[in-house]
């Protein structure tokens, strides 16, 4: 064996530009809509002087109103790329929610971040309880927000704007009345808060201890890994258990990069 | 045959001139154009009397209070010239079983062709004992009031939505009118009361276009209920501006910024009190320092403090709301985060010693 296929650190194209700048985007729009957001329901000291020397409610509400646009825009144009991009895109939106195999890769992942599970499962694309975490808050939790958001916006617009016809009108009558929705739309806010923190936590970690890379896949699309076995989740990469296992046999000769104890034992 | 509105105008002594004057009035009150004068007065002058049937079910009376102060028009314009109040319990001179024929009588004579106006809300538990009309639980006056009405008008919070009363845990069972009947145009007038203003106009709506006005997909009517107290409010200003009333009698309250922080209920409660205000035009709540309640919004009883910002979440405990519930989640998230990167850590660690 040469040792050039010891070294391989195979990678695969996983997140197209436009899921990468989705992400992104998402990512600056979610930040801006939290803070703000924080700040219409609980405002900031007030500022003295004249009413029109300031505008600062005002500009708070404006940002979040752009930033919802831009979260909506932005959530439209992925719901597109489900359809126009390759499988990878499929999956958030997508989960195979039906077979065994993902919970049991559910379980497996929670056994991981337990710390029972001595060598996490490699996967090109989620890992499958980051497919339901994902799936939960950023499809349904983005989705409940932008319904609920725009619902509030219409109130503002008034009667008549599309925004009013299209959200506030239905979403008023659902709860109740407005106040609900903003009750909602807030508690909501908090789990979005929820996601962020364990989202971000989780993808510096998995980045340094599991077997792929998960920051510069983000940013420049390529899935690098740590050897080259089989992925879990891809068919088309690795092959037979025993190259399987050659491969992770391999790996475990590997120095200079972080390993696990399993990886030193195999 | 029964008199025009005119005819009745008249005999009351009324000038053709004032009469006029009333008209273009009652087309200002309802926010339309001055085009609308004319046919308000041809309507007057050619059409009779709608009989109205104003029931009292559990209320306050406050509706009634209201009303009897509107200024324009003038509701003794509303009951004495555009419609006739046939039965009004608080109102009318007759009592008793004087007053009960009346109710008989009238839907004998127009049956289907009345208005039912209801103020208050019909009991259910212990078999409607909490109110008692004539004998009978009120839900039984109502259901046979409403079989022969032409449409029924919500009045109050009380009717609409159940107000105080319906509030948790709802010990009398009082249900709003649109939960019982379910085969009549219903309009609802919300608020505890409504105002005096929104009442007539309403009421003067109808007599003369012989329909209901527009209404929102809650049933009221769009020309009172399209805006919130927020959109139209003068302190809206120091909203924009970030000034608020921190607490009760500190400066800001003192030079009149928003009340806000304070719980003012103005960016969720619909209602025509920043335009029309109260009592004349004389004042609302805002502008006498205390913010809005929300009392034409929907179990407005049940969303915790009047003073606090953040509304009250029932399902997680009285006390808490949207920041308690989702502050304390994240505060656990962001706990068990900094635990797990900690174990991660020493994990990492003692496997390296042992590789080595
Ligand atoms: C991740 C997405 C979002 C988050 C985390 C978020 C967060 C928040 C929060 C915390 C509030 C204050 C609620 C309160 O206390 O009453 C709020 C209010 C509001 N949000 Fe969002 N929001 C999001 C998306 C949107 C979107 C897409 C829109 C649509 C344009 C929107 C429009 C509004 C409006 C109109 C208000 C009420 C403003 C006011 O009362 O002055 N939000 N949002
Ligand atoms: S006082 Fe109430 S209604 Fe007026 S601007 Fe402030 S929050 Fe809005």
């Amino acid at each position: 064996m040469s040792q050039s296929k010891m070294h391989s650190e195979p990678a695969v194209y996983v997140y197209e530009a436009p899921v990468r700048i989705w992400h992104w985007i998402n990512a600056l729009a979610i930040t801006v809509l939290c803070v703000t957001g924080y700040f219409i329901g609980v405002p900031l000291p007030t500022m003295p002087g004249e009413a029109n020397d300031h505008f600062l409610m005002g500009y708070i509400r404006f940002a979040h109103f752009a930033s919802g646009y831009i979260l909506a825009v932005g959530f439209l144009f992925r719901l597109y790329w489900v359809f126009a991009g390759n499988h990878h895109a499929r999956q958030l939106f997508l989960p195979p929610f039906f077979t065994r195999e993902f919970w049991k890769g559910v379980l497996h992942e929670l056994r991981w971040y337990a710390f029972i599970e001595k060598e996490p499962h490699k996967y090109v694309g989620h890992n499958p309880l980051a497919v339901m975490a994902m799936h939960i808050v950023m499809v349904w939790g983005l989705l409940f927000m932008i319904i609920t958001g725009f619902a509030l916006y219409g109130e503002g617009i008034g009667m008549g704007s599309w925004q009013y016809e299209w959200f506030s009108g239905w979403v008023i009558e659902l709860f109740g009345q407005s106040q609900d929705v903003h009750t909602w739309h807030r508690l909501c806010t908090w789990l979005v808060i929820c996601f962020v923190i364990m989202h971000v936590y989780l993808a510096i970690r998995e980045d340094i201890v599991s077997r792929q890379s998960m920051i510069s896949t983000m940013i420049s699309g390529w899935r690098m890994f740590r050897d080259d076995s089989k992925a879990k989740d891809d068919a088309d990469h690795g092959g037979s258990i025993m190259t399987t296992f050659v491969g992770s046999l391999m790996s475990s000769f590997r120095s200079g990069r972080s390993r696990t104890k399993a990886d030193d034992i195999r | 045959m029964t008199e025009t509105f005119y005819e009745v105008m008249r005999r009351q002594g009324i000038t053709r001139r004032s009469f006029l004057k009333y008209c273009s009035l009652t087309a200002a009150a309802l926010g339309l154009g001055p085009s609308f004068a004319p046919k308000i007065a041809h309507a007057m002058e050619t059409k009779p009397r709608i009989p109205v049937l104003w029931l009292h079910g559990m209320e306050c009376t406050c509706c009634s209070e209201s009303f009897i102060r509107s200024a324009h028009p003038l509701a003794k314009d509303v009951i004495l010239s555009m419609v006739s109040l046939d039965y009004d319990d608080t109102l009318m001179a007759a009592a008793g079983h004087q007053a009960e024929a009346i109710i008989t009588e009238t839907i004998e004579k127009y049956d289907g062709n009345y208005i039912l106006a209801v103020e208050g809300n019909p009991s259910y538990n212990q078999e409607g004992m909490s109110c008692i009309i004539a004998g009978k639980p009120f839900h039984e006056q109502l259901t046979h009031v409403a079989k022969h009405c032409k449409i029924i008008i919500s009045w109050g919070s009380c009717a609409s939505y159940g107000c105080v009363q319906a509030a948790s845990p709802n010990p009398t069972g009082a249900t709003p009118v649109h939960k019982v009947i379910h085969d009549k145009p219903i309009i609802k007038v919300p608020g505890c009361p409504p105002i005096a203003e929104v009442m007539t106009a309403v009421i003067a709506y109808m007599v003369t276009f012989e329909r209901l006005p527009e209404l929102d997909r809650q049933g009221r009517p769009k020309m009172f209920y399209s805006q919130r107290i927020h959109d139209k409010c003068y302190r809206r200003p120091h909203f924009d501006a970030g000034q608020f009333v921190e607490s009760w009698d500190d400066e800001a309250a003192r030079k009149g910024y928003c009340l806000y922080k304070v719980g003012c209920k103005g960016p969720t409660t619909y209602n025509a009190c920043s335009t029309i205000r109260w009592n004349e035009g004389t004042s609302f709540p805002i502008q006498a320092g205390h913010g809005c309640i929300g009392c034409s919004e929907d179990g407005f009883w049940d969303k915790g403090s009047w003073y606090a910002r953040l509304t009250d979440i029932k399902q997680f405990g009285i006390e808490s709301n949207a920041d308690k519930v989702g502050g304390t989640a994240a505060a656990v998230v962001g706990a068990a985060t900094a635990a797990h990167m900690a174990a991660t850590a020493i994990n990492r660690a003692s496997k390296k010693e042992n590789s080595v």
